[in-house]
C-alpha cells in the first residue's frame, strides 16, 4: 500500500499515439519511414522507465506495445509468409495501418493547437455582457426539447427541497408507490391544453420513494412519447405537456 | 457614414446578444410601425439582409483600420460588439472573478476531431486518438461546446456528437468553415472503429436518424385526425 501512495499519474502524453509521435519527431525521421524495430524498442524502453519511477501506465499504452510487437514480428517474416493482412487478402506493409493512424492523429493534434490559439484570441475579446456557457448541451440538444442533464438537475432540486422539508426524523416505509400507479397519476393531473411546471408534478409528495416513482413515471411517459418536456431558454422553467392524443383520457371514455 | 451604418452601429451597441443581418432587418422594419410618418425610418426599412451584411462588414473593417478600442465580430449567432484584443489586459481588470476558462489539451484534441468530423460517434473519436474519451466527452458536454446530434445507423445505433453554437462563440468563429485547414481535415479518411462485419445489417436499422426535427409517427398523426 505504501508503494501505491507514491504513484504519480504523468499526463505528459495524451496517449500511446502521442508518445509514438514524440519518438518519431525526436529521431527526425519521416512518419512514412518508421523503422518498426527501432521505434518498438524505444517505446518499450520508455514504458520501462515510466514503470521504474512508479508512473501509472494506462491500458492503452500496453495495447499499443502489444500491437508494435505484433507488427515487428510480422515484418521479421519473409513477405510470402506474412499472410494476408485483411479479409481482402491484399498484401500490405504491416506498418501501414499504424502509419496511417499516426498521420491522422498528427493532423488532429495540430488542429487542436490551432483551436488553442483561437481560444487564446477569443479570451481577449469582451462582449457587452460576458457570454456564459449553457449549463450543459441541453439547451441546444434537440431543438426546443430538454436534455437529460436538465431533467436530472431539476429532479435533484425537487429532492433537495424534500430533504429540507423533512426534519431529522426518518421513517422506514414499505414500497407503497409503484411506477405504473404514478403513470396514471401524471396523466390525470397533466392538463389537456396548457402545460404543467416540472416542480408542480411533485407538489404534496413527501417521501423520497414517492418522488422517485413519479420521476420514473415521467421518464417512461417521455419515452413512450405521451409527454413532452420543454424548457424556455437556459435556466428557464421546465414545462410538461401532453403530446398528441396517444392515450384516450378517461372522461372521453366515460362519454362513450 | 451612411444612415444605415449609423443605425446598425447603434443597434449592435445597445444589444446584449449577437444579431444576424436578418434580425437587424426585422428591427429596421419594426421601427416603421412605431413611426409611420418618419421618412428616414421608412427609407431604412427597405434595406435587404445582404445590404445590412455588407454595411456590417464595412463597420467592422472601419473599426479595425481606425484602431478603435472595440471591434465588430461575427461569431455563430451573429454580429456583436466586443473590446479590441489589445485592450484585454485592462478590460480583464473589470472582471476579476471572470477568469478565462480554457480547455485541457486532451479536451482540445477530442474537440478538434468532433469539430472537423461531425457528426461522429465516440468509438470513431477513440479510433483516432487511441485512448478512451469517456471523461473528456463528459467535460465537453458539460462545457456546452458539443452536443448529441443524433444516432448513427450502424448496429447498436451509437450516439453521434457535434459542436454547438456556443463552440463557435467560445472560439470566436464565424462558422465551421472558418476552422483552419478545414477543407483537408474534413476530407481525410479516418481510421474507423472496428465493427463486427460478420453481422449482417438487419432491416431493424432502417429507423431514421433522430436529429433536431422530430416527426410524429404516421400512426399517431392518423389517430389525431380520426378523433378531431
Amino acid at each position: 500500500m505504501a508503494d501505491a501512495a507514491y504513484k504519480v499519474k504523468l499526463d505528459v502524453f495524451e496517449g500511446p499515439l502521442d508518445l509514438l509521435l514524440y519518438l518519431v519527431r525526436k529521431d527526425e525521421v519521416d512518419i512514412y519511414d518508421i523503422a518498426i524495430e527501432r521505434i518498438t524498442r524505444q517505446y518499450l524502453e520508455y514504458l520501462g522507465r515510466m514503470e521504474a519511477i512508479d508512473v501509472e501506465i494506462g491500458g492503452e499504452f500496453i495495447v499499443m506495445a502489444a500491437n508494435l510487437l505484433y507488427i515487428k514480428s510480422r515484418t521479421l517474416l519473409p513477405v510470402d509468409l506474412q499472410g494476408p493482412v485483411d479479409e481482402e487478402g491484399e498484401d500490405e506493409d504491416p506498418r501501414w495501418e499504424l502509419i496511417r493512424q499516426l498521420i491522422e492523429y498528427k493532423k488532429f493534434k495540430e488542429a487542436a493547437g490551432d483551436l488553442r490559439d483561437r481560444e487564446e484570441f477569443a479570451t481577449k475579446l469582451f462582449g457587452r455582457i460576458p457570454s456564459a456557457p449553457p449549463v450543459d448541451g441541453g439547451a441546444t440538444l434537440l431543438a426546443g426539447e430538454v436534455g437529460t442533464l436538465d431533467l436530472i438537475a431539476a429532479f435533484q432540486r425537487v429532492l433537495a427541497r424534500l430533504e429540507k422539508q423533512k426534519g431529522a426524523e426518518r421513517e422506514i416505509e414499505a414500497d407503497r408507490f409503484t411506477v405504473s400507479e404514478k403513470i396514471e397519476y401524471v396523466l390525470k393531473i397533466l392538463p389537456e391544453k396548457e402545460g404543467l411546471k416540472f416542480e408542480e408534478l411533485f407538489a404534496g409528495q413527501t417521501t423520497r420513494n414517492e418522488v422517485v416513482a413519479t420521476f420514473l413515471a415521467l421518464l417512461e411517459l417521455v419515452r413512450l412519447r405521451h409527454v413532452s418536456v420543454e424548457q424556455e431558454g437556459a435556466f428557464g422553467e421546465i414545462m410538461l405537456r401532453r403530446r398528441g392524443i396517444a392515450v384516450v383520457p378517461e372522461q372521453d371514455l366515460a362519454d362513450l | 457614414m451612411s444612415p444605415l451604418s449609423r443605425v446598425l452601429e447603434a443597434l449592435l451597441f445597445a444589444s446584449d446578444k449577437p444579431m444576424s443581418p436578418a434580425e437587424c432587418v426585422k428591427h429596421l422594419k419594426g421601427a416603421v410601425e412605431a413611426a409611420p410618418e418618419d421618412a428616414d425610418v421608412a427609407a431604412l426599412a427597405k434595406s435587404k439582409p445582404d445590404e445590412v451584411a455588407f454595411a456590417l462588414g464595412e463597420l467592422a473593417s472601419g473599426y479595425e483600420e481606425e484602431q478603435r478600442g472595440f471591434r465588430l465580430i461575427e461569431s455563430g449567432a451573429g454580429w456583436k460588439v466586443v473590446t479590441a484584443p489589445g485592450a484585454a489586459p485592462w478590460v480583464r481588470q473589470l472582471f476579476p472573478e471572470n477568469r478565462p476558462s480554457r480547455l485541457s489539451p486532451s479536451a482540445l484534441e477530442t474537440l478538434a476531431i468532433v469539430a472537423y468530423r461531425q457528426p461522429i460517434t465516440r468509438a470513431d473519436i477513440e479510433a483516432v486518438r487511441g485512448v478512451n474519451v469517456d471523461g473528456v466527452m463528459q467535460t465537453l458536454l458539460e462545457r456546452g461546446v458539443i452536443r448529441i446530434a443524433g444516432r448513427a445507423e450502424v448496429p447498436g445505433r451509437p450516439l453521434l456528437y457535434g459542436t454547438t453554437e456556443f463552440f463557435l462563440e467560445h472560439f470566436a468563429l464565424r462558422s465551421l468553415d472558418e476552422l483552419p485547414n478545414c477543407a483537408e481535415l474534413r476530407r481525410v479518411e479516418l481510421p474507423v472503429a472496428v465493427q463486427n462485419e460478420a453481422q449482417p445489417v438487419l432491416p431493424l436499422d432502417e429507423i431514421p436518424v433522430t436529429n433536431g426535427t422530430e416527426t410524429t409517427p404516421p400512426d399517431e398523426a392518423i389517430a389525431a385526425e380520426e378523433v378531431t
